[in-house]
């Protein structure tokens, strides 16, 4: 019902090409989120699906019907905005239900809906409110409902949460991930943030130069990321990369292991450096430890480890736990 | 705060006053004090240059402005009661013999007629007015600000939002609607004299040409009708530059989202306008109507330059009027009742416009 595809999309702004040639299939229902650093495309993707943003070749089909030079409004689509976008005359309501104001439906008929979205996102009791008197959580679950009552086969998303504070961010993150398993429509989520990608996605897509860098499940691109840049990105704290002799002892030219599968020996290791500073989380310990020949090395360790700064470790690096890369490709073992 | 910061403080605030004191004092001299000064003239009877000293005469100048009076008249009859007629139209009395030294009606000693009404029973009600060319003034300076405040705003909305697009060369239409701000009004006007001129003016010649010589040459400036619209015209086309770029900064902070989500939800062109831009310009056009509305109240120098008042007083303005009372006619003290009552109706009009603009919220 809601799948989305793209067929050799190409954008170009003048002559800066933005997305060189772009295919990409997202099954109906899934969550799939678009992630990828800051110019990487993703958002001229997102906006590319809305109908936003014109293609410069390619097509783009949702629910198999060619929408490339369709109007936003034909596409069965609604989207939300990093600036939740709601108009600052109008009450919560009315944008909510904006939509149908415009395509002046009966009073009764738009209360319905409007009561309906602000019932599945807790907004009843705000509905005469102004936008500028709610919060900012507040405020997207408004954006939200607007999208709701659209009652669209996809969903786009434009890194929501990005005004968001911290802890607000985990919470709209499980809201988003109910309101995806209860209404069951297709969800495009676009975000830097490789935590909402991780914790929300069934699908991440993860772009680079607008360019699909990988394509799957979270855990996948965890476990098994096929090129260098992904392995990077995916996971926090950073992947390490060793390059140099101990990369081609294992015949390649960057070595990766997570810092949570490096150990933490006083005897003997792989590598031995000094530890630079320990940051204490509580859950767990992130330790940077400096090596003469590599660097910085980050090591992840559990949290009631109490270290000296300034003391020499031995590191180990499991061999199940390595990632081998050769010109920036993931060598398949 | 110690001492030292204290002293540190206090330089500071010394070079700043220092600072500012030349501005301060040409705004005193050329503004503070002419202002008080127009208040207290107008409660006098100072003339320009006269040998006899300056006297309090309260609000007598106010009432010689604004005196207005009534007449009803009954048609003339003949010996037999019947109604005297003149060219089949009932003929009344002169209002002469009710204005001039009439014992019976003192209060409308001097005044003259300003125009009469029709009433049942062939009787007429004569207004008159003790300063019948400050009347018409009055008229004609609200008529300009009523035509020309809507037209000129709404006028530099439209052209705003014809701007307010990424063309190629948009620049070049940019310039063109604001060029004529940077040109001084006096210019202007000289200019628009000749495109108005009733034998060879560029505007009759041009209506000549696309009507094939259908449109008589008109005097546009030298008809009581076309002369007041003239020159609203012609001072629509000269301010609607500098409104329109206050649109269109307006225009620039609403955004872009908001139109997206717009287009989204699947908006007409009106719709996006009278949902998203028109309440998002609210701030803007309360500060558009106010400015427009002051800058019309202040008609002159195209009055001045094009039409000195004329014909028989149809673009007679308040600002125009004072002038020629002030300087032409050495009557300071009239000429600063009018400039007081200016500052009233745009004191008044201003508070209306920012009670009926107020946030309701």
């Amino acid at each position: 019902m809601g799948q989305v595809l793209l067929k050799s999309v190409r954008k170009s702004f003048g002559s800066a090409e933005v997305i060189p040639d772009l295919s990409l299939a997202i099954p109906d229902g899934s969550f799939t989120v678009l992630v990828g650093p800051s110019g990487c495309g993703k958002s001229t993707i997102l906006r590319m699906i809305a109908g936003l943003e014109d293609v410069s070749s390619g097509t783009i089909k949702i629910n198999d019907r060619d929408v490339t030079y369709r109007e936003p409004s034909q596409r069965g689509i609604a989207m939300v905005f990093q600036s939740y976008a709601l108009y600052p005359h109008m009450t919560v309501a009315e944008n909510i239900g904006f939509g149908m104001i415009l395509a002046k439906r009966p009073k009764a008929e738009i209360n319905k809906r409007v009561g309906e979205a602000a019932a599945i996102l807790r907004l009843e009791h705000l509905l005469d409110r102004k936008p500028k008197q709610l919060s900012g959580g507040q405020r997207q679950r408004v954006a939200i409902g607007r999208a709701i009552t659209r009652d669209p086969q996809v969903f786009l998303f434009d890194e929501p949460l990005s005004n968001l504070d911290a802890s607000l961010r985990g919470q709209m993150r499980v809201e988003l991930a109910e309101l995806h398993s209860k209404i069951g429509a297709t969800m495009i989520y676009v975000t830097h943030d490789q935590v909402e990608a991780m914790t929300m996605a069934d699908q991440i897509v993860v772009l680079n130069n607008g360019r699909i860098e990988q394509q799957g499940m979270p855990m996948e691109l965890y476990i098994a990321p096929k090129t260098r840049f992904v392995a990077g990105f995916i996971g926090a704290p950073s992947m390490n990369f060793f390059e140099g002799s101990i990369a081609s002892q294992h015949d390649c030219d960057a070595l990766g292991v997570r810092p949570e599968h490096i150990g933490l020996r006083d005897d003997d290791g792989d590598l031995t450096g000094r530890i630079r500073h320990a940051e204490q989380l509580g859950s767990d310990t992130i330790i940077y430890v400096h090596h003469d020949d590599y660097g910085q090395i980050t090591v992840r360790a559990e949290g009631n480890r109490v270290l000296d700064i300034g003391s020499t470790v031995h590191l180990t690096l499991p061999a199940e736990h390595l990632h081998r890369f050769r010109n920036g490709f993931r060598i398949q073992d | 705060m110690n001492a030292e910061q204290l002293a540190a403080r206090r330089r500071q605030n010394r070079a700043g006053w220092a600072m500012a004191l030349p501005a301060c004092l040409l705004i005193f001299a050329f503004l503070i004090t002419p202002f008080f000064m127009a208040f207290g003239l107008s409660l006098t009877n100072q003339r320009l240059i006269s040998p006899n000293p300056a006297e309090f005469v309260g609000l007598r100048n106010f009432e010689r402005l604004l005196g207005v009076g009534l007449l009803t008249l009954d048609p003339l009859r003949d010996e037999n009661g019947e109604v005297r007629l003149k060219g089949g139209e009932p003929e009344y009395p002169r209002i002469r013999s009710f204005t001039r030294g009439n014992p019976d009606y003192p209060r409308l000693n001097r005044m003259r007629e300003w125009f009469r009404i029709d009433l049942p029973g062939d009787r007429q009600l004569v207004v008159l007015a003790k300063d019948l060319v400050f009347i018409k003034a009055l008229k004609n300076t609200v008529l300009f600000v009523a035509v020309v405040a809507p037209v000129q705003s709404g006028l530099a909305l439209i052209l705003a939002l014809l701007i307010n697009r990424p063309l190629r060369g948009i620049n070049v239409f940019r310039t063109i609607y604001f060029a004529p701000v940077v040109i001084s009004m006096v210019v202007v006007a000289m200019l628009w004299r000749f495109i108005y001129d009733g034998q060879n003016g560029i505007l009759n010649s041009l209506l000549g040409i696309f009507s094939f010589g259908a449109i008589e040459p008109i005097s546009w400036l030298g008809n009581t009708s076309t002369a007041l619209p003239a020159i609203m015209a012609m001072s629509v086309w000269q301010g609607v530059g500098f409104h329109m770029v206050i649109w269109l900064s307006g225009l620039q902070t609403i955004p872009q989202p908001l139109y997206e989500v717009a287009r989204i939800e699947g908006a007409t062109g009106w719709q996006t306008f009278r949902y998203v831009t028109w309440p998002g310009l609210r701030n803007t056009a309360i500060l558009v109507m106010v400015i427009i509305t002051m800058q019309a109240f202040t008609l002159y120098p195209q009055v001045q330059v094009m039409t000195r008042g004329g014909p028989l007083d149809s673009t007679q303005s308040l600002v125009f009027q004072a002038v020629v009372r002030g300087y032409e006619k050495q009557d300071i003290a009239g000429g600063s009742a009018i400039s007081v009552l200016l500052f009233l109706f745009v004191l008044a009009i201003s508070l209306f416009q920012r009670y009926l603009t107020r946030d309701r919220d």
